[in-house]
């Protein structure tokens, strides 16, 4: 990411924000949405899901732009994210 | 009890409507990417504005072929290799219907190897979606027709002695006209090639390169990140290349992207054109 | 558009009178491959379907034609394949199938002498309990046997009926000598032929069950893009037909795909019984070997032997209540089919060592003489 070069109006382009929501029990800890999260939102929980999984959790829920990568990515049908509709909207947990 | 605000607010999952929500999660190990390849077709579905109530899905057996038993709409668990005469009778039964075969290399390109090249020479009118895990994931990690030469499995200890198939030169040869690779890495284009295949007439077949860390991933040092380091690493986008020149080659590239879209009457055009002479 | 029922008299083979059946009874997909002596209803099929707006496709193998019929049903469709021996052995698999996800379709065997290719173009009846178990697993199937022309065209009819009736496979076992056969058959008026179709489902679609029984055991069944969401399986499943891998889910379902066809023993089966009334000998046969029969009983009446004949209409499931009944009528019983003795163990099973059962077949490639029978009711009565 720090080799990108940064366009000349991106200070004037506003950023969608996201809102990350984790549906923990369908998880089953496979790291995906972690690991390819361009802005690194996500980490493993330290607790477990009913099956013994550790789902992730959002560690940094405000740097979340909806790219819906994780949701995409996630074999599980277990998080997906929807647009923020104001910018400081934290992230969301399925009990 | 006290329904808090968080949960109130909590929406769905956006596949949840297309999923039988009662049978997930579902059987698929961790880090495999069946799933994913399931989501991208739902995601294209979904988004493609086609009608889903005249959409069907038919699967053969493995691991690839429950994907049938997830999705809410008409759908078909049939028998080992027999996705694609299943899904021809449907078609052909009632051409109104979009019918989409989600499937393993396995049942696809070995037991019913057949049936697929049969099905892409009468360009008959089907999306055939083959997820390739390079092995046989649901009895425990066989080879398969598409493991890489030497490639430990559970039936070549000493490493594969065979040459696998080109699956997208395969299905080129045999007549199929819309064909596309991709990983479960390159999801949205995986979902945008199934979209442009949902909307299409003819036989189009999409190949998805998927980890199957349990068993495959296991005996050839692969962890599930590795398999999608690899897919990063090697995948090299190569829209309309050659399908003899695309081999996989997990050393020098895997070559991905869309290889062929032409246009050639369908089995029911044809069919009609010929046969009803009224 | 042409017509489905040609309706008139007709010279045809047991082949071609099939094909019309199955059009009379409203077929309109065929899925098919060639194979001696079955080839001729496929051909007849492809040239009359697109004619009346059906379908006909022939497929790479019969695996494939046997699945292809199959999605033709649930895309709505009355659907038939037609093979002999060999492309019999191969839809195995996929009758099973047919079974387990109560499909209605029609499969006709034109039987050749076997095992293997053995004699393509000679008839046999040596497949009788392929018909009955040929398929892994336990269950129940329905067959029948035509012994000219004119029965195969009512047959493939009454095949289609209950096929749509009981939501099941419906076998015709046909023989290469009924199918090349030319007879008169006479094709009635469209008007005149009854016809049955699957029940389609009423109520609420999102609570609709594709295998919830309904008053005689059977689901009303839906087509693919109904709006039902069905979900088929070959897997062990619930009503709802969701996979379920218990031992209560397996004996539930087996319950429910046995228990529609022996409860309704009565309405599938049918027999026929000829000078049986004061008989000491029963023959019992079927298809074209009660043809022989027929004409044995009448010499040996001739010979003052009191013999008749029970004709089996309906082979599977067997007729066990007639066959017992008439062993506590008659002395001795003699079954009569081309193979080396198959119905005969059934007979046998059923007669249940109270009188004897024997056996007139050979190993196939021709019909039985009826001489061989009547020198078998001679020998009966000395003995």
């Amino acid at each position: 990411m720090e080799f990108w070069r940064v366009p000349l109006d991106a200070h004037e382009i506003e950023v969608t924000k996201g809102i990350v929501y984790i549906i923990e029990d369908r998880c089953k800890g496979c790291g995906y949405c972690i690991e390819f999260c361009p802005r690194q939102v996500l980490e493993f929980s330290p607790g477990f899901n009913v099956k013994g999984y550790h789902p992730p959790a959002a560690v940094k829920p405000k740097e979340c732009v909806n790219c819906h990568y994780c949701e995409i990515i996630c074999p599980e049908f277990a998080i997906y994210s929807v647009e923020a509709p104001f910018s400081d909207q934290p992230a969301g947990v399925l009990p | 009890m006290i329904e808090t605000a968080s949960r109130i607010k909590q929406p769905e999952h956006p596949l949840d409507d297309l999923l039988r929500t009662d049978r997930i999660p579902h059987i698929w190990c961790p880090g495999c990417g069946i799933g994913t390849v399931f989501s991208s077709c739902l995601i294209a579905m979904k988004n493609s504005g086609l009608n889903l109530q005249k959409m069907a899905m038919v699967s053969g057996i493995g691991c690839s072929g429950r994907a049938a038993g997830y999705v809410a709409m008409d759908s078909f668990h049939t028998t080992h290799g027999r996705a694609i005469p299943f899904a021809t009778g449907l078609k052909l039964g009632n051409p109104e219907l979009n019918v989409v075969v989600f499937s393993g290399d396995g049942d696809l390109f070995a037991i019913g190897g057949n049936h697929f090249i049969h099905a892409a020479r009468r360009n008959m009118d089907l999306t055939v979606i083959c997820v390739n895990n390079l092995n046989y994931g649901m009895t425990g990690g066989q080879m398969a027709a598409t493991t890489p030469h030497l490639a430990k499995t559970t039936t070549t200890p000493m490493g594969n002695p065979e040459a696998p198939f080109n699956l997208p030169l395969l299905a080129y040869a045999a007549g199929a006209t819309y064909i596309s690779r991709w990983t479960i890495l390159h999801t949205r284009d995986l979902t945008r090639s199934i979209d442009t295949a949902l909307k299409r007439k003819g036989f189009s077949f999409i190949e998805v390169l998927s980890p199957c860390p349990v068993n495959y991933g296991r005996r050839n040092k692969e962890k599930a990140f590795d398999s999608l380091k690899l897919y990063q690493d090697k995948g090299i986008i190569k829209n309309g290349a050659n399908p003899s020149e695309i081999e996989m080659d997990f050393e020098k590239g895997i070559t991905l992207g869309d290889f062929l879209d032409v246009d050639r009457p369908t089995c029911i055009e044809q069919y009609d054109k010929t046969c009803r002479l009224i | 558009m042409k017509q489905a029922v040609l309706t008139g008299e007709h010279f045809l083979t047991g082949d071609v009178a099939c094909a019309e059946g199955a059009l009379a009874a409203g077929c309109l997909f065929f899925g098919g491959y060639p194979i001696t002596p079955a080839t001729e209803i496929a051909e007849r099929m492809s040239e009359r379907l697109p004619e009346i707006g059906g379908t006909f496709i022939q497929m790479e193998d019969e695996i494939a034609a046997m699945a292809s019929i199959l999605g033709a049903s649930w895309a709505g469709k009355k659907t038939m394949t037609a093979t002999s021996g060999p492309g019999f052995s191969l839809m195995m698999e996929n009758i099973g199938l047919g079974i387990v996800t109560e499909t209605p379709c029609v499969v006709v065997n034109v039987q050749r002498a076997g095992p293997s290719t053995g004699l393509p173009t000679q008839g046999a009846q040596a497949d009788m309990m392929q018909a009955r178990w040929g398929s892994h697993g336990h269950y129940e199937i329905i067959a029948l046997a035509p012994a000219s022309p004119q029965e195969i065209f009512y047959q493939t009819i009454e095949a289609f009926n209950l096929s749509e009736k009981y939501r099941i496979p419906v076998l015709i076992m046909s023989d290469e000598i009924v199918g090349h056969m030319s007879e008169r058959v006479s094709i009635p008026a469209e008007k005149d032929i009854v016809t049955v179709s699957r029940t389609a489902p009423k109520g609420r679609k999102d609570r609709f069950k594709p295998f919830q029984p309904g008053p005689n055991g059977v689901a009303p069944m839906p087509a693919a893009g109904q709006g039902y969401n069905v979900h088929i399986t070959g897997l062990t499943h619930d009503e709802k037909g969701y996979p379920v891998m218990t031992v209560e889910a397996q004996e539930e379902m087996m319950a429910r795909i046995t228990g529609k066809i022996r409860r309704n023993l009565d309405d599938i089966i049918r027999t026929e019984s000829y000078r049986l009334e004061d008989a000491e000998i029963a023959v019992i046969s079927y298809g074209v070997s009660s043809r022989t029969s027929l004409a044995a009983v009448d010499e040996a009446r001739n010979l003052g032997i009191k013999a008749g004949l029970l004709r089996l209409i309906t082979v599977w499931p067997f007729p066990e209540e007639q066959i017992r009944q008439l062993a506590r009528r008659v002395k001795k019983m003699i079954t009569v089919e081309i193979n080396l003795g198959q119905i005969c163990l059934e007979v046998q099973r059923c007669a249940g060592g109270r009188i004897p059962v024997t056996l007139v077949g050979h190993a196939g490639g021709t019909i039985i003489s009826p001489e061989r029978v009547v020198a078998e009711l001679k020998e009966a009565v000395s003995s």
